[in-house]
This record gives C-alpha cells, structure tokens and sequence, in this order.
C-alpha cells in the first residue's frame, strides 16, 4: 500500500495497516541511521519549516536532524522569536509560512487543534509535532516503533502508562496507536489526572489510580514526565507524587521481568523516575530517541512527495 | 490506444542460460579473487544476484555474499513523480570498504539506477571496485555507465518497453519486448 | 391600513387558532375577525401562513455603543427582522456598558433613527458589570430598561445579588443571570465530556451552570424577586428551575436553539461551535426538550453574539465565544420541536411571544388595540440559510448551509411591514 495522506495531523484516524506500513517505512531509515555517512539527497531542494510555538528543543532538533539527513533545508519559527508574542494572531503567521513556500510544515503549539488550523488553510503538508493535549503523532510512531523492534511485535500487550495522563498529548497517541493493535492499556496517575471519559476514545483501556496493580503484568511501561508548565491549576506537591508514583526498581520490578520502561522525555531524574530504572537495561529511551529520528524522516519523505490523493491523518 | 505488440526475446530455458552463462563470465574474469561480492539492485536484481551466487558456487565452491539495494532514496527524478514510491529496506550485511562489488540488475537503459546505486553504496563506504552486470542491456544512455557483463543486447526505441521475469518473483523466467506503436 | 387576509391567526394568550384576517391602523390593531372588508387598504395576502404575535428575543447583543466592527443596532435589528423577531432585548456588555441612563438613552435614540425592530435594552446590574457597586438601576429604569444583568458573567458574589434582587423588586424588574461558577469554568471552552477528553480542549462541567442557578434560586427565595435564568444549557438547572417553581417563586428560564439543536458531540476544532455555555451533552438536550414542551422552560431565546471573521478565525482555545441567531432561531426550532412532533404549534409561538413577555411583565396578543406587532411565517417552506447573506455584519454561525423547512416570511413592527421573504 502506499500513504495518500497528504497531512499527519494525529493517530486516531491511521489503520492499523497504515500504521504497520508508516512503521515499515521508518525501518527504512533506521538503517541509514547506521550507515557512515547518514546524509542522503533525496530530499534535496525542498524546504521544511519547524514551526515551535512551543519550547522544545528535543522534537525540534530530532525534526531539523530528520529533514538535515534528507538533504533537506530547514527553517526554523521559534515562539520566542517570532511575533505570536506580539499577538499576531495565527491566521496572519500562516500566511507568513504559506508565503515562505516550504515544501512540508512542521507545527507545535500550544492549543490543541492548532495544526488541523493550518492544514485547512493552506496547501502545503503539515506534520502535528503536538498540539496542546490533543496529539503527538510521531511520538506513538516511535513509540510504537520501538516496542515492536525490542519484543518482535505489538499484538495483545499489556501496556501501563503512568503520569498526568489528563494533559498528556503523548499518552494519547499511544492509546490510538497501541490500541489498534489489541494491546491492553492501563492508565495510571494521581485520579484527578485520570479523566473518565478517556476510556472511551480507544477500546480496552482502563483506569487505576493505585501503580502497584497498575504495574502487575505489564509488557511495557510508559512513564509520562510531569507537566510543570502546563498546570494552570493547583499542583500535586512532588513528594506526594514521588512517594506514589516515581517509578524505581522495586515497582518496575512488579511488572514482567521484560518488560520494556519508555519515556518520551526529558526526564526529570528523581521525580517520576528513579535514575537507576533509567539507565536499566530494560530502559528503552535511547533508542526511542533514534526512533524519532527515523519515524520523522520517513514522514517527511512521504508527504514531501509530490500530490497524494488529500485526505489527512488524523 | 492501439495495443502494444509484445515480441518474446528469450524464452524460459534461454532466460535460465543467459544468467548461467553469466555466472560463468564473472568466474572466468575474477578468477577465483577472494572478496568479490554482489549486490542485487531491488527489484529484479535480487532473485538474479542470488541465481548468480549459486552458480559460481558451482563452479568454485566459493561463496559469494549478497547484499540487496533499494535505490528510492537515491533517485534523480523524486520530484517527477506523483507521492514518493515505498521505501524497501538496504540490506547489505557486510562490509562494502575495500571489496570488489558487482551490481546486479535486471535491465540497463538509461544508466541512472546504476547512478543511484553507486551513490548509495558510497554512502556506506568506499568499495574498491565496482562493476556492472545486467540481463538486458537495451542502449540509450543518458549517463556514462556501461555494463561489464551483459546477457544480451536489444535494439529497442526509447518509448519502448522491455520486462524481464524471473519465476521467482513472477512465476516463469522470460524477456519480453513491447513496441509502442 | 393595512389588511392582513388569508392567513392562520395563532395567538396563544387567548387560545385562538383559526383562520382570521388582522386589520391595522397606524401602529396598532384595529380589528381582528373572519374576512374583514378594508376597501382601501394595503393588503397582504396571508395564505397558508401562520398570523401570529410579533416574536419578542429576551437575548442578543447588539454591540453598540462600541464601534464594534462585529454588529451595529442597525444590522443586527435588520438580521432580527430577518429572523421574525419585532422586538429584541439588548445585553448591556458594550462599549461602554449600559449601567447608566445616558447609555440607555444612547441605545434608544440610535434605535429610534436606524432599528428595524424594537429594541428594550437590558441594564447592567453593577456598576461597569464589575460587581462591585450597583449602578443606577432606577435611573436606566426611567429611561427604558426591561431588565437588569451582568450578562457575560453572573452577579458576583451572593450578598451582591441579594442587594440587586432587593433593589430592584419595587421598581418591578426582572433580573436575568448569566449562572456560571468562575472557579469551575476557568480556561475551559468547551463542555467537559468524552469529546472535550478526545480533542484536549480544556472542559466546562455541567456543575458549573447549576452551581450557580442554585444560587440564584436561593437568593431569590430570600429576596422574592423576578429571577429569569438565561440560556440555560443543563438538566440540573432546569430541575432547579422546576423545583422553584412548584415552591412558587418567580423563576422563569429561556433556552437557546443551539441548545437544544446540537451538543458536545458535534463540537470540531472550528469555532463556529464555541459558545457560552457550551454545547451540552444528550442527556441535556434531552431534559431541554422535554422542559420547553411540558411548560418548565418559558422562552427561546437566541443569544445572537457575534463576532468578526477575524476574531473567530483563531486556534479554538483563543476564540471568543459565541455565535450568531436571530436568522436561524425560527427554523430550528420548528425542526427540533413542531416537525418532530415534540410540542404543538401554539407552544411554539408561546415561547416566542407571550413566554418572553410575561418573564418582562409585559403582554403580546393579537387584538384590538394592541400594537401591530406581528410575525408570519411557514411551517413549511424550504429555505437554506447563507450565512454570506444574512444581514448581520457577523458570520460566525455553526448553521451556515444548513437547510430547513419553515421559517419566517414577514415581520410587521407597529404596523410597517419591515421585512418580508
């Protein structure tokens, strides 16, 4: 099958086959990242724009090294230096991009909807690097990607997601990713961070506050970091949340003695994770970081692609 | 649109010997050189790269180490196509620095897949030697490439086409030539 | 004189349906009855339209004075004609806000020179609707308010409310609040539910509105005030609505289309579906329903808030809330209610007309003397609305395309036909 969407603006609406093709595909450029000289031309002379409306030097720069081995140009759009903080309003900075010409749009912002904005507006490619809580695609790509590289597969797996689950765009791409596969989710945190509702948006996906039963049985356990800047309400104090939910050896050591310990970072050490599980052998992070490298280039190779049929993703 | 005539150039049996005889000629040319290795160009390339390998195997007792090639990445003319082709995997399970490599692929036309090739086996490092062997060598090169081994050269018009089948991707080995009209 | 024949004459404050021809005389109604001769007069041929009051909007705003690009008392009356309506009560959160008789008198003498319909303007209950101080509510009452409200937000604090609920029970005003808990609202933009939950848009609980209808109930019962509650969204509150009625107290509600049209589930990353308060869930709708059919709820009103293009053409949690009504109101209403068989057609005109009136103290009937203040319209005609060609300077409207059967046709004001289809 080949990929007719023309944007990914998030993972709830992607098949699983369309998944299982996307993760094949980055495959593809997991190898080049192994290679000596990792920078090919195929993207050459086209132009990606990152458009961070949001600070966050990890996805930006795993963007930039993903369009950068491509060949391709980038140009960065930086919160803090561009005019939003003058109180430009969206519309006018996507007629700015559209002006700029990029072949592809990388957007991260803080109002969930925000690329689906863009997308509608102008007819260019947009890759939704997270949006406000709603999404982050590429993250429950390589996530995703990462689980079925490390154990064989993602059918029927126990997965347990721990953290501020309500303002995580993370932990929901993982829910429609993983979802679609059987996998059985459990989501864990402090129970005010634990909306209701969630259950519905994927099948089989439960609640529980409590991390000792939340962890019995898991395959793979996500830990989600803890969303200081995002709160606009009163926080949890932190020893509170260490005392219940920091994840140390002893409580990874609930789940199955495989299981796999994802974060999608930065990690805070000493908050929600103990250093010690995350330079354990059974710490995946590394390699989801180099996952994201090669999940991003494979997204940008395929929407820089000429005009697919126009439907998004997502 | 009028139909396409198609002719058929070599028949099964006549397939099967061009590719042995193939075999034979990089036996007779490299001597028995440790280190030479193929590399089958994805698509049809891989199934003939590895028919090559079991000939000279034959012939020698050596093994030949086969790597694959997928070129996508590579191609001069991404932008000329409608949504970027699928992306198969390089598989190429050796080292390429140092070795004498022979490129293998089904048809050689205007040279820019070999193009693409080279390119891609530079980026994984720097072979000693690189040389080229097809099945059908049908002219029109738009790029200085030429072939070391050819299985047979056919005269043909640009806006022609010509298929190669391998039984092991299409069933039953075969060339066939289509004329446009 | 204009003579209205052919026509089906629907008034519910006399329980009369039938067919009947209305004659007017300058700005009032001279006689109503069966085939009325009027050689001489204007004629307007009725037939197979329904006659009924002119339709009264307890809710809307028209942003003047302001210098608002979004509306002006001069669009935005002519969008109410268009939309049947021959008298609309304006909130007073403008430019300045109404809370003091010059503004009042502003509002009117700009009506009286551009308006299509009527305008009742509604007063501020605090000063600036800061909700600190009262303002001059006896002042803006001389000079021609119907109501008072800090609309946009509720009456801040429950000792402020008792003051405004005391203050203005002698001068005999209804006062309309806007109910809204602001700790539980804060930041949210849409209603808290499975939707809200799938897109990340920060939630509004249904709590937030009964919260505060409690409230309001309270304060009333200590006060014996006229309490209306406006666009109201949520099944709990109108069970408390119910409940204060069957103590006795004088607690009438209003409910807008979009209320009782669409919910939650329909809400996507456009704008044109943020509102305040925010599309509720089916149960809601549901109990709404329900309520506008057994008599609970007392009006439909629209709450016509609009917005430039600019202003709403933002990421969903940047935009402003509200959406345009007065064209769509009727239309909506006969799907959901009269078409799909939940209300009879003379409770529908009743929470047009004389639902809204008796929650201002006033009457709207078809009768000798009356003013001629009338709205036609067809319980069957397909239209389409455009929103591109209504008359509203604003077009944030979740409607636009949508298709319906009935609708208004005319509007007479005093008895000058001031809009017909």
């Amino acid at each position: 099958m080949s990929f007719t969407f023309r944007h990914l603006l998030g993972t709830e609406a992607l098949t699983r086959d369309e998944i299982t093709f996307l993760l094949n595909q980055s495959r593809a450029f997991q190898g080049i990242q192994k290679q000596p000289l990792k920078k090919l031309a195929t993207l050459r002379g086209k132009s990606a724009v990152l458009a961070f409306f949001e600070t966050s030097t990890r996805t930006r720069i795993s963007f930039g090294t993903a369009a950068a081995r491509l060949g391709a140009d980038t140009m960065n759009l930086q919160a803090e230096s561009s005019s939003t903080q003058k109180g430009e309003s969206l519309m006018d900075t996507v007629r700015t991009l559209e002006a700029m010409k990029p072949d592809v749009i990388v957007i991260r912002h803080a109002a969930s909807g925000a690329p689906h904005f863009v997308a509608e507006r102008l007819g260019i490619p947009v890759i939704n690097a997270g949006d406000g809580v709603h999404e982050h695609p590429t993250q429950g790509l390589l996530d995703a990607l990462t689980i079925s590289d490390r154990l064989g597969r993602m059918d029927g797996l126990d997965v347990t997601i721990v953290g501020d689950i309500l303002h995580s765009r993370v932990a929901r791409s993982d829910i429609h990713v993983l979802s679609k596969f059987g996998c059985r989710i459990t989501l864990c945190g402090p129970a005010m961070w634990l909306p209701p509702e969630i259950v519905q948006i994927a099948p089989n996906v439960r609640l529980e506050p409590r991390l000792d039963p939340a962890l019995r049985g898991a395959q793979v356990v996500m830990v989600l970091r803890v969303q200081t800047e995002r709160l606009q309400e009163p926080a949890l104090p932190a020893d509170e949340y260490i005392r219940l939910y920091q994840m140390t050896p002893e409580r990874l050591a609930l789940a199955r003695p495989d299981a796999l310990l994802m974060h999608p970072g930065p990690m805070i050490r000493g908050l929600e994770i103990d250093p010690a599980v995350a330079d354990s052998p059974q710490s995946c992070v590394l390699e989801q970081v180099t996952n994201g490298v090669a999940v991003r280039m494979a997204l940008l190779y395929l929407l820089t692609g000429g005009a697919p049929s126009g439907a998004a993703a997502g | 649109m009028p139909a396409r005539e198609k002719t058929q150039l070599l028949n099964a049996a006549q397939t099967g010997r061009t590719i042995e005889r193939l075999g034979h000629e990089i036996v007779e040319k490299t001597g028995e050189k440790h280190g030479i290795a193929l590399i089958g160009i994805r698509r049809r390339g891989v199934p003939l790269a590895q028919r090559l390998a079991q000939t000279i195997r034959a012939a020698t007792g050596a093994e030949a180490p086969i790597g694959i090639l997928d070129i996508t990445l590579y191609r001069d003319d991404l932008s000329l196509v409608a949504a970027h082709p699928v992306v198969q995997s390089t598989d190429i399970p050796f080292s390429v620095d140092g070795r004498d490599l022979i490129l293998v692929d089904d048809v050689l036309f205007t040279g820019r897949t070999i193009r693409a090739a080279m390119n891609g086996l530079f980026d994984l490092g720097r072979p000693r030697r690189i040389l080229l062997c097809v099945l059908v060598d049908r002219g029109h090169r738009e790029l200085p490439i030429e072939a070391t081994y050819v299985g047979r050269r056919v005269d043909t018009r640009p806006e022609d086409m010509v298929e190669v089948h391998l039984r092991e991707i299409d069933g039953e080995d075969g060339v066939l030539l289509e004329r446009a009209p | 004189m204009l003579l209205i024949h052919n026509g089906r004459v629907l008034d519910p404050s006399r329980n009369f349906d039938g067919p009947a021809d209305v004659l007017i005389e300058g700005e009032r109604i001279a006689r109503v009855g069966p085939k009325i001769e009027a050689p001489g007069a204007e004629r307007l041929d009725a037939s197979g339209l329904v006659v009924a009051p002119g339709f009264i909007d307890l809710h809307c705003h028209l942003r003047e004075p302001g210098n608002d690009p979004a509306e002006t008392i001069e669009s935005g009356t002519r969008a109410a004609a268009r939309g049947g309506f021959t008298a609309v009560c304006c909130m007073p959160n403008t430019q300045p806000v109404n809370d003091n008789a010059s503004v009042t008198r502003f509002i009117l003498d700009r009506a009286a020179a551009v308006a299509s319909v009527r305008v009742w303007p509604i007063g501020a209950a605090s000063k600036g609707s800061a909700g600190e101080g009262l303002a001059e509510i006896a002042g803006m009452k001389d000079a021609g308010i119907v109501a008072v409200t800090d609309d946009g937000k509720p009456i801040a604090t429950a000792k402020l409310l008792r003051q405004v609920m005391e203050y203005t029970r002698p001068l005999d005003l209804p006062v309309i609040e806007h109910s809204e808990d602001a700790s539980l609202f804060a930041g949210g933009v849409m209603r808290e539910g499975p939707t809200s939950v799938r897109l990340g848009l920060r939630g509004i609980p249904a709590a937030t509105e009964a919260i505060c209808v409690a409230r309001d109930v309270q304060i009333c019962a200590l006060t014996g005030a006229r309490l209306h509650v406006a666009h109201m969204s949520a099944k709990d509150s109108l069970d408390l609505v119910r409940e204060a009625k069957r103590r006795g107290l004088t607690v009438t509600c209003e409910v807008t289309p979009h209320h009782f049209t669409l919910t939650g589930e329909d809400v996507v990353y456009d704008a044109r579906y943020k509102m305040n308060p925010p599309l509720a869930s089916r149960a809601d709708r549901e109990a709404l329903l329900a309520g506008l059919a057994d008599g609970s709820v007392d009006a439909i009103a629209t709450d016509h808030a609009p917005h430039t293009q600019a202003s709403k053409e933002v990421e969903f949690d940047r935009a402003p809330f509200g959406i345009t009504g007065f064209e769509t109101a009727l239309g909506l209403a006969l799907e959901a209610l009269v078409h799909s068989g939940r209300l009879p057609l003379a409770r529908l005109v009743e929470l047009f007309t004389s639902g809204p009136a008796r929650v201002l103290g006033k009457t709207r009937r078809i009768a000798e003397g009356e003013p001629a203040d009338l709205t036609l319209f067809s319980t069957e005609h397909r239209w389409t609305f455009r929103a591109a060609e209504s008359a509203s300077k604003s077009r944030n409207t979740p409607f636009d395309g949508r298709s319906f059967r009935g609708g208004p046709m005319a509007t007479i004001v005093a008895g000058r036909v001031v809009w017909r289809r």
